[in-house]
């Protein structure tokens, strides 16, 4: 399952989607906004996607981690909109036979998310916002 | 020369960059992405700023040099920040 929603993640639903009586290990990566960034605080962020292409590519991504990993079930679910401070913005939830796998394939995932979908964050601030990673 | 007009489509800081979702942009026929590319350098130089600049057509990033057609609609992908 993979889905860009503008709700609330429910991670309890991403857990039983990948429930799986060959499984052995289910590893879950939840990502959240942070209050600061460098110091300066943060009072939310804004995702904003370009929806089919991130399905696309998070669709490769998988099929990468399939030829790697024995991954017997997968759910990724990441928000689009505001997301407030302590919310999940990114959830990916993986189960395998084993744990080594279910380790290794969950973070090759999230770390591959983050280089080639199409998906930006903005900082929103006090006085201000930015939109993260565009300058180098 | 014979022109084409092509659709372009931005996102993230692409869009504050351009000023709106999308703009034309009229291109020799059998141009390639990296003479779009410059041309929206030259027209947007905030674009050179940027860390990258990816271009999309039909939902794939596309190689610099993989030619532009009639219809195509361009997708500026700026740095991706998701997660």
């Amino acid at each position: 399952m993979i889905e860009i929603t503008k709700d609330k993640i429910e991670v309890a639903k991403l857990i039983a989607a990948v429930s799986d009586e060959g499984a052995g290990a289910t590893d879950v990566f939840v990502g959240t906004t942070r209050n600061k960034t460098s110091d300066k605080p943060v009072v939310k962020l804004d995702f904003e996607a370009y929806e089919p292409m991130a399905i696309k590519e998070l669709q490769k991504i998988v099929n990468r981690a399939k030829s790697q990993w024995p991954i017997l079930k997968y759910a990724i679910s990441h928000r689009v909109g505001v997301v407030e401070i302590g919310e999940e913005a990114v959830v990916i939830a993986v189960s395998t036979p084993h744990r080594k796998a279910a380790f290794e394939s969950c973070k090759f995932i999230i770390d591959e998310l983050k280089k080639t979908v199409p998906i930006w964050k903005k900082e929103i601030f006090e006085d201000g916002d930015v939109w993260v990673a565009a300058h180098p | 020369m014979t022109e084409i007009q092509i659709k372009v489509v931005a996102f993230g800081i692409a869009r504050d960059i351009i000023g709106g979702r999308g703009v034309d942009l009229n291109l020799a026929s059998g141009s390639t992405v990296a003479q779009a590319m410059n041309l929206l350098k030259d027209r947007y130089p905030a674009f050179e700023q940027l860390a990258s600049l990816q271009l999309a057509i039909n939902e794939e990033y596309v190689p610099s040099d993989r030619e532009i057609l009639a219809g195509d609609e361009l997708v500026l992908i700026p740095p991706v920040s998701g997660g």
